[in-house]
């Protein structure tokens, strides 16, 4: 061996206070972040008899079904967007955040084979299972197109804020689902608390009924309507509609609380996570 | 010019025990928030046991060390701390160069994906470059002889073809420094051979190793130096042989009577308090020859109050480096055991005891069906005097070989000129 070559020196030691982000090191360890998502989707692809369909059935169908009973029995507003396209559209990224969501919160527990033999950071675990969600979003946005061609609606210049909105959705579900995988490892109670909760968000997020039939009641209360936007999903559905969609509404105000909200999950779940993973291998 | 590869000072681990469940609920932690206030002071710190007690200790460059001592003397602590897996609660630790653990074959292996698709899983997960997993691609497919399954997914493999393809991805690793954890303790005869011929490779190779292992033979065969770690602490740290027959006399003496051992594992509805090995025409206590009609005897205890139906115990012998020599089991031998008794003994007579004269060690094990109730490694070491195994009135000196073999010799001269039968 060539003793004159320099050899990194790592130094373990407990840890005393909150921990770094240690950003460099998820870089380092990017690979194994590609390669994660690739086996979730793989995996995911190969289980299924319908396999890429699923992605674009799922949020089909819950269109077709809400078009029936909240588009036409309960006649809800859609902004004079017809409504199968109103709803297909918010569902596409409310899926992408859902799935996200509860798929990262399980993750870490997933995991604990890994945790428990190998060391890498934690943290791409959650990240890969949010990340392997583009996928699906990257095969129902096509039928978004071909709906958006039936109807003869065609996007603006907004278009363009489209990606930063994605990107949006992608830092809220990996804020939610960094707080939730860390706490899912000390209380096993989470797993029961995120497909509540994801029904929940649901109702608060603009995917049913447009942004405008809550600003009214918004604005009885002396609130401002952009602070609806403390939900991040809010802005991001919202802003999808009228980036994508042309939508006769004004979300910039909603899309920039939104923003504000989804980075502090991402750092603040970031930073839980850091806090506590050293315990992981212990306790999982 | 030696170069250091790992010193470790102080390394110290506390592990809670006793906590039937290691992660708490949300309910739990609330109320015991809320109820906080109310009863300070009776606070009752958990139980909790030092995995690793002020360990330390330093590696050369291009060392390959052992690690040895009983289950439960923190060994794999050690290892797991060294690996980064879990943080030393004390104690500090600097490594020269990459790390790449061992600690298991087919971590992260995924029974849906191919061969193919698993080797670049698998390698990307133990720390290596997509770069450097296609540049020894075709090395791994060879190492494993899997070629004409490669793109059949590893659920269809043979528990042997699997083994054989996660340990080749493991052994294509080149970190500077291997940790290699009892992987050598999976797979059949010719698997282990091979595995434990690729690890002299990599022991020849120039690396640093630390190899955890039961296996007293191969820990002689590939370290130079073995550290002995007894109850979380470094007990002695030394030339290979020495440490192993310091090891070996630790787990021969008498102390720690085998009703206080721990380190078992199983349901404990059982508990195996002791163990005796003795002539049938003598008393516990008494030496073993070769030859000898033998005892072994064991006596259980049953606080849980639970009947054992259809028990099956195995009392199994190895020699002083740690291969098995038989194993003594009542169920194929077609004595069935059930019990629901508070105390009681299992006796098992060994007509003409054929072990050659040397020391061996015990592993006990009682099993319900698939569940194990108790199990203890190492419960008891015991010396085979030389004796008469034949019968003859000649001592024996056979010391290669395991066992004697009943036998009987017949000689017959042909006297010249008698035509051939």
């Amino acid at each position: 061996m060539n003793s004159a070559e320099p050899l990194p020196l790592v130094v373990i030691e407990p840890t005393r206070r909150a921990a770094a982000l240690r950003l460099g090191e998820l870089w380092a360890y990017r690979e194994l972040l590609y390669f994660l998502v690739w086996r979730d989707v793989k995996v995911r692809y190969k289980q299924t008899a319908l396999g890429a369909a699923w992605a674009i059935l799922q949020p089909l169908m819950t269109a077709a079904v809400f078009t029936i009973f909240f588009g036409r029995l309960a006649g809800i507003a859609s902004d004079g967007l017809p409504y199968p396209l109103f709803s297909y559209s918010g569902l596409l990224v409310w899926t992408f955040f859902a799935q996200g969501l509860s798929q990262s919160s399980n993750s870490v527990v997933g995991s604990a084979q890994l945790i428990t033999k190998v060391y890498f950071p934690r943290l791409v675990i959650p990240i890969a299972a949010v990340l392997s969600g583009l996928v699906d979003l990257a095969v129902a946005l096509p039928v978004l197109a071909f709906m958006m061609w039936y109807y003869g609606i065609w996007p603006g210049v907004a278009l363009l804020v489209v990606p930063f909105l994605a990107l949006l959705a992608l830092v809220a579900a990996t804020g939610v689902g960094l707080w939730l995988s860390a706490l899912n490892v000390e209380y096993r109670d989470v797993r029961y608390v995120v497909p509540f909760l994801v029904q929940l968000w649901l109702f608060v997020t603009p995917v049913i009924y447009p942004a405008s039939t809550l600003a009214p009641l918004l604005q009885r209360l002396g609130l401002p309507a952009w602070l609806w936007g403390i939900n991040p999903m809010a802005g991001v559905v919202e802003g999808f509609r009228w980036a994508m969609l042309d939508a006769p509404t004004s979300p910039g105000s909603l899309i920039a609380a939104s923003t504000v909200t989804g980075f502090a999950l991402l750092f603040s779940g970031a930073y839980y996570f850091r806090r506590v993973e050293r315990s992981f291998a212990d306790v999982v | 010019m030696t170069e250091l590869a790992i010193r470790a000072q102080g390394l110290s681990k506390l592990y809670r025990i006793g906590e039937r469940q290691p992660y708490k609920s949300l309910r739990e932690s609330i109320m015991r928030t809320l109820a906080a206030p109310f009863r300070a002071g009776e606070r009752r710190p958990p139980e909790t046991i030092w995995a690793l007690d002020d360990v330390s200790f330093e590696v050369m460059r291009g060392e390959v060390v052992g690690v040895i001592g009983r289950n439960g003397a923190g060994k794999s602590t050690l290892l797991r701390i060294l690996s980064r897996i879990t943080e030393p609660t004390r104690g500090r630790v600097e490594v020269y160069g990459r790390v790449g653990s061992l600690l298991e074959v087919g971590t992260g292996f995924h029974h849906e994906l191919t061969g193919r698709e698993n080797i670049y899983l698998n390698g990307a997960i133990l720390g290596m470059k997509r770069a450097e997993i296609e540049r020894k691609f075709d090395e791994i497919v060879a190492f494993a002889e899997v070629e004409k399954f490669l793109d059949t997914p590893v659920k269809h493999y043979s528990t042997g073809m699997y083994l054989r393809l996660a340990f080749s991805v493991a052994a294509h690793l080149e970190p500077e420094i291997l940790l290699v954890d009892e992987v050598l303790a999976v797979g059949d005869a010719a698997f282990q051979k091979k595995c434990l011929g690729k690890m002299g490779d990599v022991a020849r190779g120039g690396r640093t190793v630390l190899f955890v292992s039961h296996n007293l033979a191969a820990v002689q065969a590939l370290c130079q130096r073995a550290v002995l770690l007894r109850s979380g602490q470094l007990h002695l740290y030394g030339g290979v042989d020495e440490v192993v027959s310091t090891y070996h006399a630790e787990i021969s003496s008498a102390e720690g009577s085998l009703a206080a051992r721990q380190d078992r594992q199983g349901d404990q509805r059982l508990r195996v308090s002791q163990l005796y090995v003795f002539p049938l025409r003598g008393n516990p206590g008494d030496a073993v020859r070769t030859g000898d009609d033998t005892i072994f005897e064991l006596y259980y205890e049953n606080r849980s109050g639970q009947a054992v139906r259809n028990l099956e115990v195995t009392i199994g012998i190895y020699d002083f480096l740690g291969r098995a020599m038989t194993f003594l089991e009542n169920a194929p031998a077609g004595v069935r055991i059930d019990t629901d008794a508070e105390r009681g003994s299992f006796r098992c007579v060994v007509p003409k005891l054929p072990l050659i004269p040397g020391q061996y060690v015990v592993n006990i094990q009682l099993k319900e069906y698939l569940a194990v109730i108790d199990w203890v490694q190492q419960a008891l070491a015991f010396t085979v005097h030389d004796g008469d195994f034949f019968g003859t009135g000649k001592q024996t000196f056979t010391r290669v070989g395991g066992v004697f073999v009943p036998q009987s010799w017949a000689h017959r001269a042909r006297a010249k000129g008698q035509p051939e039968p």
